[in-house]
């Protein structure tokens, strides 16, 4: 075998694969009318930057994230509150106070249970260590508790909710960025020296805890009432000129996936991504030419999920609602990784592409669903007399999660690596 | 002595039932883990099904008009236990084996079982709605009481949760003379503690992965089964039953039944009383107490809706300072 298996055959794959998409995006344009289908691609766009973050986490370094929902939630949270104009209530009451207390407390509490860790070097025993530890966390937890549930109540009680800072849009999404990247160093802290099972394990759990803190916590986010209407970075629709707006919208993301597209790439042909590969396709022999293993991978989970966190505060920022109840892990974890991995997980033209097809393919599945079901029960009532259950609609949606199953067992089964694989420029092993 | 039985029905008995439940299940997810040496991510969903399972079988049932003096539910559950073992065992041929055969990572079987945990789902909801279901079909369910002294009340125990006590007990005592008296349950422990070595000494792979799933779904069809029982039959268990099992079944130590078992008791035991409100127990203390002191309404150490993070908290835990469990799993 020479270097590529033929050298023209990446190209013309992608120009294929690329070929087909334009065709599609023109085929959306022409059916389903400009102003919507703008809509759907600013979506798809901030789907793409979110695969691309899952994509160097899985297909650079073989990361499992299963909790691609909770950093999506984390990071449009973040930049919810960093970008909407301030609650004048809030700032008069007791709030700020409060909330200062609890950072205060949160602080003593993570230095307590620091400095508890690292009672070893002072001649603790194990068990002395566990026991401060233990203390150290039960002391942080009751502190904290105690602080907030009065604050929640003052706030609640005077201004509904904090309100958000009134930052630049373009900051929100830095400090989404920021926060998802945080919370992906403790995540990965924790399990990154373990087997991928265990990230996986706990990413999805996080997710969850996630999402039920930014679901109950009123004073933060208005819960259930949802907060809108969020701002954009360029001028907001206003008598109906959604097409105008929206277009400017998609430039954006349009230019931010190039810019994020080249950096990745420039990265994976660099000697940083080979080391990335080299660690993913045999972890001993990397450990043993000196490369630390598990630093380096919490180095890709980081700056995947901040990624990741990005992309969601730039979906979430466009849609211009922020309801914790709207993050699911089937459209926001698994149909990302349906995107990755049947675009072909480690290339990220393959991501792209993953990401504005299944996209498209996503949002047309709801009518095509909805019409099925109309025809499975007019025949159904027609031919068997069948008398249709009454959510049958609601059913019908449920089609789709068993059609992401499937998709993610056959592409494992059928091509294991997508749609454009990695070209591997070296001689495979074995081979 | 009242608060002190209010304590015991809803701190001590819930634990222990919601314990059972874990523990039946986390049993389950160690030996796949030990065995198959994967994170089984669709076993909240098998949960569900065989709870699907045993309700359209005692459906089948009362509409063939057999009436018994127990309830059908759990007459045909030893029938569910099977059709439910027999679609884990299908689910492995078609979804996971191959995978194996073909010599894929772990982790590529893992996002399979991702797959089918959609699949289930998707299929469950499909045909079966997204409401809640009474497994009892509107009958009421028999409720006991113990009488304690010093209280009007007693120990209040409702039939599911008492038949659930029980059948965990006598499941677990089988699984233990299984693993340790027969030839198969010997196998087993080898194949998980060194699956090649088992190998070369003329183990039957197959047999064993048949009947880790064997074990596994039924198992599982018990726990869905009962917990809907107890409660409600709802068709979004999944995520929520299954990040427990997790915990359970690292707390345990992976590949070790009898860990899955404490580790169980110890998830459910750790929820309940996390999130139990201690002023009602610990009220009378005021009297003692000197006025800015007094006790708060609400001692909950968790709020009820938080409830998942017990279970996180646990696993991060375990993670951080004890990865092979309190049993001495092995870390895979």
């Amino acid at each position: 075998m020479s270097k590529t298996a033929n050298p023209g055959r990446g190209i013309s794959r992608d120009m294929i694969a690329f070929g087909v998409l334009a065709v599609v995006i023109a085929l959306v344009f022409l059916s389903q009318g400009a102003v919507y289908s703008t809509r759907m691609f600013v979506e798809a766009g901030c789907y793409a930057l979110i695969a691309l973050g899952l994509n160097i986490q899985w297909g650079y370094a073989g990361l499992f994230n299963v909790g691609v929902m909770g950093f999506i939630a984390a990071g449009a949270a973040t930049s919810m509150i960093a970008t909407y104009p301030p609650n004048p209530d809030f700032w008069n009451s007791d709030g700020p106070l409060m909330m200062l207390g609890v950072v205060v407390r949160l602080i003593l509490g993570f230095l307590l249970i620091f400095f508890a860790n690292r009672s070893d070097r002072i001649g603790a025993g194990p068990k002395l260590r566990a026991l401060l530890i233990a203390i150290a966390i039960a002391m942080t937890w009751i502190m904290v508790t105690a602080a907030v549930n009065p604050m929640a109540a003052e706030i609640e009680g005077k201004a509904t909710w904090m309100g958000g800072f009134g930052l630049p849009v373009f900051v929100g999404w830095m400090l989404a960025a920021i926060v998802a990247g945080l919370i992906a160093w403790f995540v990965g802290k924790v399990c990154l020296g373990l087997r991928t099972d265990y990230l996986a394990i706990a990413t999805l759990g996080f997710a969850q805890i996630i999402k039920t803190f930014l679901k109950n916590a009123d004073w933060l986010t208005k819960g259930t009432l949802t907060v809108s209407p969020l701002p954009w970075p360029v001028p907001k629709p206003e008598d109906g000129e959604f097409l105008l707006a929206r277009s400017l919208y998609l430039v954006i993301v349009a230019l931010l996936i190039v810019i994020f597209y080249l950096a990745l790439q420039r990265a994976y042909h660099a000697p940083w991504g080979r080391m990335m590969r080299a660690i993913r396709d045999n972890e001993e022999a990397a450990e043993a030419m000196g490369k630390d293993v598990n630093w380096r991978r919490l180095e890709i989970f980081v700056l995947g999920c901040m990624l990741i966190g990005f992309g969601g505060a730039v979906l979430i920022q466009f849609t211009s609602v922020f309801d914790p109840a709207g993050f699911i892990d089937l459209n926001h974890t698994f149909l990302v990784w349906v995107m990755v991995i049947m675009g072909g997980s480690g290339n990220n033209r393959g991501a792209i592409f993953g990401a504005l097809l299944v996209y498209v393919i996503w949002t047309m599945s709801e009518p095509a669903a909805a019409w099925l079901f109309d025809h499975v029960r007019i025949w159904g009532e027609a031919w068997f007399g069948w008398q249709a259950p009454a959510d049958l609609d609601s059913r019908a949606l449920q089609m789709r999660v068993f059609v992401i199953g499937l998709t993610i067992t056959l592409v494992l089964r059928i091509a294991p690596r997508g749609v454009l694989p990695e070209t591997i420029a070296h001689k495979p092993a074995g081979k | 002595m009242e608060p002190f039985v209010f304590f015991l029905n809803k701190a001590v008995i819930s634990g222990l039932i919601v314990g059972s439940i874990y523990a039946l299940g986390a049993i389950g997810v160690t030996l796949i883990f030990g065995i198959l040496r994967f994170a089984h991510f669709a076993h909240g969903d098998i949960m569900t099904l065989g709870a699907f399972v045993t309700l359209i079988l005692a459906g089948l049932a009362s509409y063939a008009g057999i009436s018994t003096p127990i309830p059908l539910v759990l007459l045909v559950l030893p029938l569910a236990m099977a059709a439910t073992a027999a679609i884990a065992i299908g689910i492995d041929r078609t979804f996971y084996k191959p995978l194996r055969e073909r010599g894929s990572a772990p982790i590529i079987i893992v996002i399979a079982s991702l797959g089918v945990t959609l699949m289930l789902q998707g299929l469950i909801r499909l045909f079966a709605g997204v409401g809640t279901r009474n497994m009892f079909f509107d009958q009421p369910k028999d409720i006991y009481r113990i009488p304690f002294p010093g209280s009007n009340r007693g120990l209040t125990v409702t039939e599911p949760q008492l038949v659930l006590v029980i059948v965990t007990i006598l499941a677990v005592t089988a699984l233990h003379l299984f693993l340790t008296r027969s030839r198969l349950g010997k196998a087993m422990r080898a194949v998980s503690d060194n699956a090649d070595l088992a190998r070369i000494s003329g183990i039957n792979l197959n047999h064993v992965v048949m009947a880790t799933w064997i074990i596994g779904g039924s198992l599982a069809c018990l726990a869905g089964s009962l917990v809907s029982m107890d409660v409600v039959l709802k068709p979004d268990l999944s995520f929520n039953l299954l990040l427990p099992i997790f915990a359970a079944t690292i707390v345990g130590g992976i590949g070790q039944p009898y860990g899955a078992i404490a580790g169980g008791f110890l998830v459910g035991f750790s929820e309940t009383l996390a999130i139990f409100n201690w002023s009602i127990l610990l009220k009378p203390l005021n009297e003692w107490l000197p006025e800015f002191m007094q006790l708060p309404q609400d001692m909950a150490l968790v709020p009820t809706e938080y409830k998942l993070m017990v279970p996180f908290v646990i696993l991060i835990l375990v993670l951080i300072y004890r990865p092979t469990g309190i049993f001495k799993g092995r870390v895979l």
